[in-house]
């Protein structure tokens, strides 16, 4: 079944996941364009439903579900309720809010998702368009508003994001908090300066270690983590030649039909000429052909929005485990660095110990100062970082499961969807042209 | 001699009683002519001649068998005149025609080497039993021996020219083979051209010299091969090309071919030059036969210079000629044949759009398929976890059905040319329409012009009259003026009578064409259209069912997330 889509409807894509409990469902609709010039852009009405399972009163939850159905709705008002004690649930106000939020707002939730929670594979966004002409056109932006809508979903569905302050901070903050957090983030230059700083060390480093020719291991060499990283990488590449090819199905389509429609003008005008039964013909052809130019029309729409976006889907959801996969490299080298500046301090002390200087005592406060004292002691940023490191890999390994599950089904339902579009326009054709023929019979006979 | 020749054409199915009244007037009238080593004159007296009014005339029957010695005369059985669609067997199913089509499709492949679909002729043609069955292959490369001033030689290409025929003018047997060269084919074009004024006759492939330079020496000899084929097909199908003598001899006789060459200019001119003196002097010189010929450049300059001058004066309408082109109902239908050619053109480019993207469609469909494969293939290898096995065989499933669905396009597309082919072949002949419809303004010209020059000489004779009446005893000089006057004035009144002769002959000749050519339009139209609707419909229903399996082999997903 497929679920219409228009501009102003609620309705979910049928892609968009399905909230586990709480109930976190959202809608983005209602694309307007605002501004003027070079400033324009599309602001998009954010409707988030939140839906609470009162945990307290379970067999009046229970009477409940047999009268009312799958659908369980408790609506306490304004009222915040703390539900399952286990989960970091942030307080959403209940049970509807609206906000209107543009393009870079959905960007600065991911990229704060992103900073939060590395391992996790945070859903893709679509991409900024290139094309300045194209950026409002109607296609572009109901595109653009599926993928959207996609995105908040799979955020609120999944388990561990769905906890995240700045998502209760991006469906629930009034327009002009959001503006100022937005604006917070610097741009391009979207690192912070403990980053830059890191990512300078990380030069440093690595020169150092060239000069003192030390062979430190700065990748991973899990064989089994390589297998996974080169298959992502060449996923990355068939998948784009798919959607490639996908794409330009969608333009055959289109194109097929802008020649079915002047063929269909010509052989009319053909049939004006000829008049009689043979004028007739012609004329008949020619309604046929551009009923069918139409259906291509529609078609390559639909071919657009549930075969080609999916695989395109595919493809950034591919690019953002690709960023995960950095995130990791650089847990691992820092997880490196500090374990090797932690080694390189034990073993000077110890030297020291060796030779009985005077600087033991020193080398020993010190190493006691760096393993316990005062500042962001060495061992436990050490350690802080091993476990940074460890999360990613657990979190990772139980994302490419999830991944590749929803990957499976993603795909089904796009395959489904195409094949039954084209079968669906070839049967059109069929019966087009099918319903002619006993006309033609007729014309051969008179 | 004639007899013996003759006796072949008692054979022939169509009107026996009037072929042997032809006869009998053929033997009459060529007994004058068997000294005539110029066949040209001879083909050309055919086609001027008419018959007696008193026998049922089929219009499209040749006017005069004429039978000098060299020739056989030449009955030819209808042909197709088109590459055919496929014949619907049944109404019902449409299935069957695809894979008919398939049948048909694979030997339209195999055109290239003069391989005819064994699709049976849709239209009926005049006499079904017979026909004319003509291939052109095997080109080689020859030298041209004599008079080449340029060492090396003038080198040029021949093609085997097969007939098959159980035609019984071609004594020779039911298949037999002849080498003809480019050039030929254009005096053979030429000839029929000047015989058969009127009708619709085929236009003969370009000569194309840029091409030929440009082009790579083998694609472009079988590009003219394929062309020349499709041509001489053509001949073979016209009711009443097909019988002509200029085609036969074409076809069979061996060697140089015995149809005058019209490209000797300077001879042309030498004639012109010399007749130029005599018709200044205002002697007619030219015989009444070769008045109905339209004056040719060079040949005839006089000629030539008169019928500008009354062209002209026809133009200024200074004065009307006497007999004008009131045919109302020819000049509607030249006008409706006029906005046709402009419809058909029309809706020719539209087809050819179509095709080309029925083409584009499929071939981004395979690629689309190939990825998906590779994709599979990828998705295989590399599985860790079952779920990438079950997406792997989704996804096979998708890419089977896009190859398939593509291979099915092209399939689709290479019946529509074949189809769609017909649009263009009637444009070709809207060339030959033309042709026929200034064929049928030469020869009024010519008529006016006679008739002009009829009334001045009139004039002139009345002049001399009234002043040699005036002197009392004959002016031996001004007698004899009037003398000669008066036998050029009987002269130009033969060529007069001849020329409306012709003149009438040819509209008869366009009336009747026009007639056989609103017919056959109509049959070959809706046969195209039938062909073309039967096509894709069977093409639509396959495509379907490839897909609709992947539907059911997926409905999983989709039962699943609702």
């Amino acid at each position: 079944m497929e679920q219409q889509r228009t501009l102003s409807g609620s309705s979910q894509s049928p892609r968009s996941p399905s909230s586990s409990p709480p109930f976190l469902s959202v809608s983005v609709t209602d694309p307007v364009k605002l501004g003027n010039g070079v400033q324009a852009y599309i602001s998009y009405r954010v409707i988030t439903k939140f839906i609470e399972l009162l945990l307290s009163s379970l067999l009046f939850t229970a009477v409940l579900m047999c009268v009312v159905g799958p659908f369980l709705i408790r609506r306490v008002g304004t009222r915040k309720w703390n539900l399952d004690p286990q989960t970091n649930f942030p307080d959403y106000q209940g049970p509807e809010k609206i906000v209107i939020r543009r393009y870079s707002d959905f960007v600065w939730l991911r990229d704060r998702l992103f900073e939060k929670n590395k391992g996790i594979f945070i859903p893709p966004l679509p991409e900024k368009s290139a094309v300045e002409k194209f950026r409002f056109s109607a296609e572009f932006i109901e595109m653009r508003r599926q993928a959207l809508d996609i995105f908040v979903n799979r955020i609120a569905s999944h388990h561990e994001l769905q906890q995240s302050e700045d998502l209760r901070l991006f469906l629930q903050a009034e327009e002009e908090t959001m503006e100022r957090l937005r604006s917070q983030e610097t741009g391009i230059f979207k690192k912070k300066p403990s980053d830059l700083m890191q990512i300078f060390k990380d030069v440093q480093s690595k020169v150092s270690d060239a000069v003192l020719g030390k062979e430190k291991p700065v990748e991973e060499t899990d064989p089994e983590y390589e297998k996974m990283k080169h298959y992502v990488f060449e996923l990355e590449n068939h998948l784009a030649e798919a959607q490639k090819h996908a794409y330009r199905l969608v333009k055959r389509h289109r194109e097929l039909g802008q020649s079915l429609s002047d063929f269909g003008k010509a052989v009319k005008l053909l049939g004006a000429s000829e008049g009689d039964s043979l004028g007739k013909a012609f004329s008949e052809l020619g309604i046929k052909s551009e009923i069918l130019s139409a259906k291509l029309q529609k078609e390559a729409h639909q071919l657009l929005m549930n075969f080609e976006e999916p695989l395109k889907d595919y493809v950034r959801a591919v690019q953002s485990i690709k960023a995960t996969i950095a995130e990791r490299a650089s847990a691992f080298r820092r997880q490196c660095e500090l374990a090797e500046t932690m080694k390189l301090k034990e073993i000077n002390l110890d030297k020291l110990m060796l030779i009985r200087s005077e600087k033991v005592a020193e080398a020993e406060q010190e190493y006691k100062e760096a393993s316990f004292l005062k500042y962001p002691p060495l061992k436990a940023e050490s350690e802080q970082a091993t476990k940074t490191f460890e999360t990613i890999v657990k979190l990772m390994n139980e994302e490419m499961g999830r991944f590749q599950e929803q990957k499976t089904l993603d795909m089904g339902i796009a395959f489904h969807e195409f094949a039954k579009g084209q079968a669906r326009l070839a049967n059109g054709i069929a019966d087009a042209w099918r319903s002619l023929l006993p006309k033609l019979e007729a014309c051969s006979s008179s | 001699m004639m007899g013996s020749n003759n006796h072949t054409v008692d054979d022939h199915p169509l009107s026996a009683p009037l072929r042997d009244d032809l006869e009998n007037l053929v033997l009459h009238d060529d007994h004058h002519h068997a000294e005539e080593t110029k066949s040209f004159s001879t083909d050309y007296r055919s086609a001027m001649s008419t018959l007696p009014e008193s026998h049922h005339h089929h219009p499209l029957s040749p006017p005069i068998v004429t039978t000098p010695v060299d020739f056989d005369p030449l009955r030819s059985p209808p042909h197709l005149h088109f590459p055919d669609s496929p014949n619907p067997n049944s109404s019902t199913s449409y299935i069957d025609p695809p894979s008919y089509a398939e049948a048909v499709f694979a030997p339209f492949d195999g055109n290239a080497n003069g391989v005819e679909p064994p699709s049976p002729p849709l239209r009926s043609p005049s006499s079904s039993s017979e026909y004319l069955h003509i291939t052109v292959s095997n080109p080689l490369k020859e030298q041209d021996t004599s008079n080449s001033i340029v060492p090396g030689g003038n080198s040029y290409v021949t093609y085997l020219i097969t007939t098959r025929t159980n035609i019984p003018e071609f004594g020779t047997g039911p298949e037999f083979g002849v080498r003809r060269r480019f050039r030929d084919v254009v005096t053979l074009s030429d000839r029929l051209a000047e015989a058969y004024r009127g009708f619709f006759i085929p236009p003969r492939p370009d000569k194309s010299v840029v091409e030929s330079q440009v082009m790579q020496k083998q694609e472009f000899v079988e590009q003219r091969r394929v062309a020349l084929e499709k041509y001489l097909r053509r001949l073979a199908a016209h009711p009443v090309i097909r019988k002509s003598d200029e085609l036969r001899v074409f076809l069979q006789v061996h060697g140089k071919l015995p149809l005058p060459a019209t490209t000797d200019v300077a001879s042309r001119v030498l004639d012109g030059a010399v007749k130029l003196p005599k018709q200044l002097m205002g002697e007619s010189v030219l015989a009444p036969h070769e008045v109905v010929q339209p004056a040719r450049g060079g040949r005839d300059l006089m000629r030539l210079f008169k019928e500008l001058r009354q062209s002209v004066a026809n133009d200024w309408g200074g004065s009307r000629p006497s007999v004008v082109e009131e045919d109302k109902e020819f000049l509607e239908k030249k006008e409706r044949i006029h906005e046709l050619e402009q419809q058909i053109n029309g809706a020719s480019q539209q087809a050819e759009s179509l095709v080309k993207a029925q083409q584009d469609m499929g071939e981004t469909m395979g690629e689309l398929g190939l990825a998906f494969i590779k994709l599979t293939k990828f998705e295989n290898e590399e599985a860790v976890s079952n779920t990438q096995r079950i997406r792997a065989a989704d996804m096979k499933g998708v890419a089977t059905a896009a190859v398939k669905a593509s291979r099915l396009f092209r399939e689709l597309n290479a019946q529509t040319v074949k189809h769609l082919d017909t649009l263009h072949e009637y444009l070709g002949l809207m060339l030959a329409v033309h042709s026929a419809f200034s064929d049928r303004s030469s020869a009024l010209l010519t008529v006016q012009t006679l008739l002009s020059e009829l009334s001045s000489l009139h004039s002139r004779a009345e002049k001399l009259e009234a002043a040699s009446s005036k002197i009392f005893g004959a002016d031996k000089s001004r007698v004899r003026k009037l003398e000669e006057l008066q036998e050029t004035i009987r002269v130009t009144e033969d060529a007069k009578n001849v020329a409306i002769r012709e003149y009438e002959r040819i509209k008869e000749n366009n009336r009747s064409e026009l007639d056989r050519l609103d017919k056959e339009r109509q049959a070959d139209f809706l046969n195209m259209l039938k062909g073309f609707v039967v096509n894709q419909v069977g093409y639509a229903e396959k495509i379907a069912n490839v897909w609709t399996k992947v539907v059911e082999d997926t409905r999983g997903y989709v039962d699943e997330s609702t």
